[in-house]
Parts: structure tokens; sequence; C-alpha cells
């Protein structure tokens, strides 16, 4: 088995570029951080509130380790509700259990947001002495005796598209919902299933992982997407695409990479296949606080309506400031 | 008399309880209650009207390809865009690999743990146990398959991200057509792929569903169905005439043509105000939370007044491919039978594409109009209709599949195809309820579709279908 430092760790983590995935590279590295406690793998908790299931359904598109040998091999998966056999009573005392018996070692994982509208209505599960508990109150309960916390996807890093205005359901980040205790984010909608893996084993290996002002692993977000962009040339001569399916930058069409920081255009999505820039769709900003009211509308140059400091002057190269790096 | 709640009903996407009561070892009671709500409409009101394919997207995880498709088709019809030949194959494309992942994921992820044992570790572990009714050979076999056909389902996903750029949530379904072209590289890339899970499905899948079927043959009479009800979809020419799977309605043993007029929205059981009932195009949705006699925050769409069940069953029953029953294991036999031609239409669609032809048409929105967009999402008939005025989404509204099989009961007294389906079947072991949890699964429940719904509290115009 390999032996990485953590300097060595984070440049595989940007050799994005490379032939091989992220997890191919880290095969060793992740099995050597699961390895960790009692009982073999890390228990791991996952708990779905205003969600759609996208950043679970991209976990399992994960390409090397398999999501089968992550499940077999590598984790404990204690609580998942789209995946775990138990139902019920059966399920909930999983987390009870879990949370009793891992007191302070199991990593507690949030996909979508925390609804803090009508009581806590709006998202319920299990059932106390008839009474239905809310998604809220599990986040909370769970949330005090967990090794750390990774807000997974944009609902849960930063309210997302079901924060979006007027906030029907009065919809919270992980962090607002947490009592103060520290919460690693993990944006995208969906999240990258390398993003969530490897901020797992940066954690489990080496600790918490630098994060941005945002609270995002600067491995992963440390970099502006229209800096990375396969289109920057097209930018820097002024060979702006006048329709989608065209060639040239989409900056005129609305791409919003000038004001998103990921490591999309390098790591792309499934097994590497495409990007939403790369299929002639411009970056609606999902990793950003700012989306969807300030990524919006998606299809409008951002100059033409954007906040202050994120006017582009056209035609020219550009440095923008953002991110924390 | 027993009280068996399940809460959460797992392996199905989003949020998703059951009560049920047991007599003399028969059910006979059933509520089944959505327990998550979002609110999308209200959030897409005042939005550039574009928006709303990739914002709708967001509604579910598991079938965006679906909502992206119904919504462009809405403002297609409202912008009046024509779309080129190979925007319709491509969009047919994108949404036809997404079912393929959709029943793969369901047989194999989200049904197959109720009727095989799988390692006992977590997420397996722990589980009902009792009816487990394979031998070990083939226990282990259809064990191994899961595994399998986790790879399976992510290669369909890679299918889709080739002309989509990303999935879950895609990026170019856009009005007017798809963003993404045509090149020589993806219609290869498609076909290879396409090829493995072809072959995948008609070998591993066919069989594993037969071994199902054959163990657990009593299902052919558990968890029944009456009415059954699809929108259509995928456009087979330019014009739409033809589609691949029929509209209609099949009620009392005969199929007539559907009329989009006679869909109605029921909330008596509903934490809505009274307001949010009629025809999807003219409620005006406002939640109430705390509303007497309410029990889930599911509507309960009606055709005509009576309950209809949507999903492949319905669409392999309009197309005359399946009529065996309706009934829980018809359902999963269905789903396959769906998953194979679907496969091969798409093979024809690729066939068919012209390389780098037009893909798209430019868009312009209106400052005032209206649009309906309907489809079959992989779980069942879906409609979005939008309403433009000022340029921007005034009102906009979603009927899910899963709205109308997860159906709470109506005003008169009606219950919803799922409830319907428990109703009556037999529970042996109240501790390990598995009929139950092999009834729902048949449906493949989708709630986060199901309970996104609420529309601004003012006065609605009518909507044309």
């Amino acid at each position: 088995m390999r032996n990485l430092d953590r300097r060595e760790f984070l440049r595989l983590c940007g050799a994005t570029g490379a032939a091989l995935s992220l997890a191919d590279m880290l095969k060793p590295e992740i099995a050597a951080a699961f390895a960790g406690p009692k009982e073999g793998k890390p228990p791991v908790v996952w708990l779905q509130g205003g969600a759609c299931s996208g950043c679970s359904v991209s976990l399992l598109n994960s390409v090397s380790p398999d999501i089968a040998e992550v499940l077999t091999g590598v984790i404990s998966l204690k609580f998942h509700q789209t995946l775990m056999s138990a139902a019920g009573d059966q399920a909930m005392n999983v987390l009870q259990e879990t949370r009793n018996k891992y007191r302070g070692e199991y990593v507690l994982i949030v996909e979508g947001t925390v609804p803090a509208g009508a009581s806590g209505k709006y998202a319920t599960l299990g059932e106390n002495g008839e009474k239905p508990v809310t998604f809220a109150k599990w986040v909370k309960d769970m949330s005090a005796d967990a090794k750390a916390i990774l807000a997974v996807g944009s609902c849960a890093s930063f309210g997302g598209v079901p924060a979006a205005s007027p906030n029907p359901t009065g919809s919270l980040p992980a962090s607002k919902a947490v009592n103060g205790k520290p919460v690693i984010n993990i944006p995208g909608c969906p999240s990258h299933p390398d993003w969530v893996l490897g901020t797992v084993v940066h954690l489990l290996n080496y600790g918490m992982p630098r994060l941005d002002a945002h609270g995002r692993p600067v491995i992963f977000f440390g970099k502006c997407i229209h800096d990375l962009c396969e289109r920057r040339p097209d930018f820097d001569l002024g060979v702006f695409a006048t329709r989608l399916s065209g060639n040239g930058c989409l900056y005129k069409m609305g791409c919003k990479g000038p004001m998103t920081f990921a490591d999309c255009p390098q790591r792309m999505f499934n097994n590497k296949t495409n990007w939403c820039v790369g299929a002639n769709s411009p970056c609606i900003s999902c990793v950003q606080p700012e989306f969807p009211d300030h990524s919006e509308p998606f299809f409008v140059k951002m100059a033409e309506y954007g906040p202050e400091g994120t006017q582009v002057p056209q035609n020219r190269p550009v440095r923008l400031i953002g991110g924390s790096n | 008399m027993r009280r068996i709640v399940i809460d959460p009903v797992t392996r199905l996407e989003g949020h998703l309880k059951v009560m049920v009561e047991v007599d003399e070892g028969k059910v006979a009671k059933a509520e089944v209650v959505g327990t998550m709500f979002r609110g999308f409409e209200k959030i897409l009101s005042g939005r550039d009207p574009r928006d709303a394919v990739f914002l709708t997207q967001r509604i579910c995880g598991v079938c965006p390809a679906d909502h992206a498709t119904a919504s462009a088709l809405a403002l297609d019809d409202a912008c009046k865009a024509e779309v080129p030949e190979n925007g319709r194959l491509l969009r047919n494309l994108m949404l036809g690999g997404n079912y393929l992942q959709s029943h793969i994921t369901h047989f194999y992820h989200l049904s197959l743990p109720d009727y095989v044992q799988l390692p006992e570790i977590a997420p397996f572990s722990p589980h009902y146990t009792g009816d487990f009714r394979f031998n070990k050979e083939t226990n282990e076999k259809m064990a191994g398959h899961y595994f399998q056909a986790l790879n399976i389902r992510r290669k369909c996903h890679e299918l889709v991200a080739q002309f989509g750029g990303k999935m879950p949530h895609l990026a170019s379904i856009v009005a007017g057509g798809t963003s993404q072209n045509a090149t020589p590289f993806r219609i290869k890339s498609a076909r290879v792929l396409l090829g493995e899970v072809s072959e995948f499905i008609n070998t591993v899948y066919e069989e594993d569903v037969r071994t199902i079927a054959a163990g657990y043959h009593d299902y052919f009479n558990a968890g029944k169905g009456m009415n059954l009800l699809t929108y259509g979809a995928f456009p087979m020419d330019a014009g739409g005439r033809a589609n691949l799977f029929a509209r209609g309605v099949y009620a009392d043993g005969k199929i007539s043509a559907l009329d989009p007029a006679r869909i109605s929205e029921d909330v008596s059981h509903s934490w809505y105000n009274a307001s949010s009932g009629g025809p999807p195009t003219e409620i005006s949705t406002q939640a109430d939370a705390d509303k007497q006699g309410a029990y889930s925050w599911v509507k309960a769409p009606r055709y005509d007044g009576a309950v209809f069940e949507v999903g492949p069953l319905a669409r392999m029953w309009m197309n005359g491919v399946y009529r065996g029953g309706i009934s829980a294991m018809d359902r999963i036999v269905a789903r396959m039978m769906e998953a194979k031609m679907m496969a091969g239409a798409m093979t024809g669609w690729l066939d068919e594409l012209k390389e780098d032809g037009e893909c798209e048409v430019a868009v312009e929105v209106p400052y005032e109009a209206e649009g309906a967009g309907m489809t079959e999402a992989a779980r069942g008939a879906l409609g979005h209709w939008v309403k433009i005025r000022g340029g921007r989404i005034e009102r906009y509204e979603a009927v899910v599949p899963t709205t109308w099989n997860a159906s709470p009961l109506d005003a008169s007294g009606q219950h919803g195809p799922i409830e319907t389906a428990l109703l009556g079947l037999e529970v042996p072991d109240a501790d390990n309820p598995l009929p139950v949890v092999r009834v729902i699964h048949s449906f493949d429940p989708c709630l986060a579709c199901a309970v996104h719904l609420i529309a601004p509290n003012r006065p609605m115009s009518r909507f044309r279908i």
C-alpha cells in the first residue's frame, strides 16, 4: 500500500487532467482511510431532507472505486433511505443505535435543505409515539455526536433551489441547523462523486481539508471555471458563440463560468464523459451560494445584470477575484 | 386489529410513510403519506421561462431528463418552436437512456432486496426476515447481479451524458431543441454504451425477472389495480403525430381516447386549502400544514372522477405489448419489457441521427403565451403547464406520476392506486410486513416528484390543454 503525505494527496486530487480518475489513484489511500475505527469500516449516516436525491444518484455514478466497492469494502453506510434494506422503525432504530454506539466516530452527511417553516412539518422522518419527528430535529440530534458533518449538494450547502426566492418552506442550509458545529460544504447540483469521496478520505486520513470562505474544500473548489475552461482561448480571442450549438465561448449566451469556482472543466462528469459547457450549455453556477437566484437568468450574459464585482470587460482576458485561495 | 406504521418506507425516491391496519391477517385500512414538501411552482413564478427546463429538473434527481422533456415541450408550445429532427431524436435518446437507468435501478436496487437476501452488512442489514424463498445458489447469483447492475445503471447515465453534458440534471435539453449536437464521436460512444446495456437487459435483467416471477408467483394476485392512463411519449416523426408510447385511458376493460380536460385534482385529504382542488389548469394551491382530516402532502388527481394508475404497465397495456394483468408482479414484468422495447427504439434513433445536423432553433420568449408539455416519465404520465406574461413565468404547474399513484383518499371516499393495492393484502407476519413493501415498491414511487406543488395564492387564469 502506498503511503501518501498530505501534500502528495492534494497534488493527486488536483491532477484531474491525468488519464486515471481521482479514485483510481487514491484507491490505497481510500482503503487506508476507511480501515478506521472498531469493527472495521467507518460508519456513515446519510440523511435526506428538502432534496431531490440527485446527489445520492450522482454518488452511485462513482467510477473507481465503483460504488459497489465503496458500499461493501470501504464505508459502513448505516443509514441511507434510498439504499438501505431496513424500513420503518427498524431503519430508525439503526439511526439511534449508530448515534449511541459510535459517538464521535460517525460521519454525518446531509443532502437537501432543512425546512424550518411550518414548525418543520414540511419534512418529517419516522414517528415518536405516533407523532411525526421533523427532519430538523434529526439533523440537530445526529450532528451533536458526529465526528464530522458534510453538506453534500448545493441545497444542503447553501439552500439551493428549495431556498430560492421566495423560499416557500423556510429552507435552511445544514450549517444553520447544527447548533454552530463546523460543516464542510460540498456543493454542486448535483455534487461530483469525486468531490464527496475525496473530501471524506481527506477528513479521515489527514483531518479537516482547507476550506474557502464558503466552507468548500479548496482542492476541488479553488479554481475558477472560466480559468480552466477549454473555451477560454475563445474568450481571450473574442470568439463568442451566437447560438448554443455553435462554436466559441458561451459567455454571451449566459455562461456563469467567470463567477463559479469548481474543477468541472477538467474533472467532467459521468466517467469523464462530458460536462455542461462540453455539451454547449452555459455554466449555471450551481456550486455557488448565489445559485440559482443570482446566477439567473441562465441564458442572459452575466455582466448585463450581475452583482457588483462580476462585471467582465468584453473581449479581454480578465482575472476575477473570488473564493479565498 | 394491529396498526403497522412504516416510516420511512425506504428504497424509493423521497419521503413516504405508510400506515396499515391488519385484521385477521389482511389489510383492512391503508394510508399512504407523502411527508416532504418544497414548493417548486411558487419558486418558478417570475423567472425567465427558459430557466424552467433547468429548474424543474431539480424536482427530482431520479427523473431529471423526464422533467426537462416535459418543460421543454411546454416551452416549445408556448414559443411556437419547431424542434429540428436531430433535436427530437436527441431528446428521445436522453429520456430513453434515463428510462433504462431508472428501470434497472428500480428492479435491482430498490426492489430486489424485498425478494433476495444481500450480504449481512450495512446498508443491507438489518432487514425484514421470513419470506425469502430462493435457495442459496439462486440467492447468491441474484445478489451478485445487484452489484453488476450498479455498473450498468451508471453506464446508462454515461449514455445520457454523451448528449446531456452530465447526469443527474442534464444541461442540453433546452427550449427549441438540444444544445449538444450529434457529433460522430458522441454517436459512436452512445452506440457502444447502449450495446452493453442492451445485452444486460436481454440476458441478465430478463432472466432475473423470470426467476422472481416464478419464485413469487402469488404476487400476480397481490397489489391489484383497475384503471390505467397514459399521456403518450417519444415522438417518432417531426410533427409528433406518431408516438412510441400510445396515449389513452383503460377503464372497465375498455381502451378509450384521453381527454385532458377531464383531469382534476382533489385535496380533501391533503394538506392544502380548499381552493387547491380542481382541474390542474385553474387551481390555486396553498399549503395548510394543520388542516383537519388531511394526512398527506400528495394531492389526489382523478380522471373523470375515477382513480387511475400510471406507469410502465399502463404504457405496455396501451401499446398492447403486455396485458397479463394488473398486479404487483405484472408491474415488475411490464417494466422489464418496456426496458427491452426502449433499448430497441434507441438503437433506431441513433441510426436516424444526422451527423452534426441541426439540433436547435432560436427561441424568442413571447410577451404573453401559454404552453402544455405532456409526456411520459419513467414512472408514468407527466404534464407541465406554463403561462408566460411580460416575458416571465406567471404560473407553472406540474402533475407528476407518483401524485396519481400515491394519492390519498378523495372527497368521494376513493383510495388512490397504492392504497387500493394494499387493501385486502395478506400480511401473515405483522413484524415483517414484506408484502406491504413489495406492493408499494412495485409502483416505483418517486415522492420528490409527487410533492413539489404550491402555486402563488392569487387568482389564476384558465389554461388551455
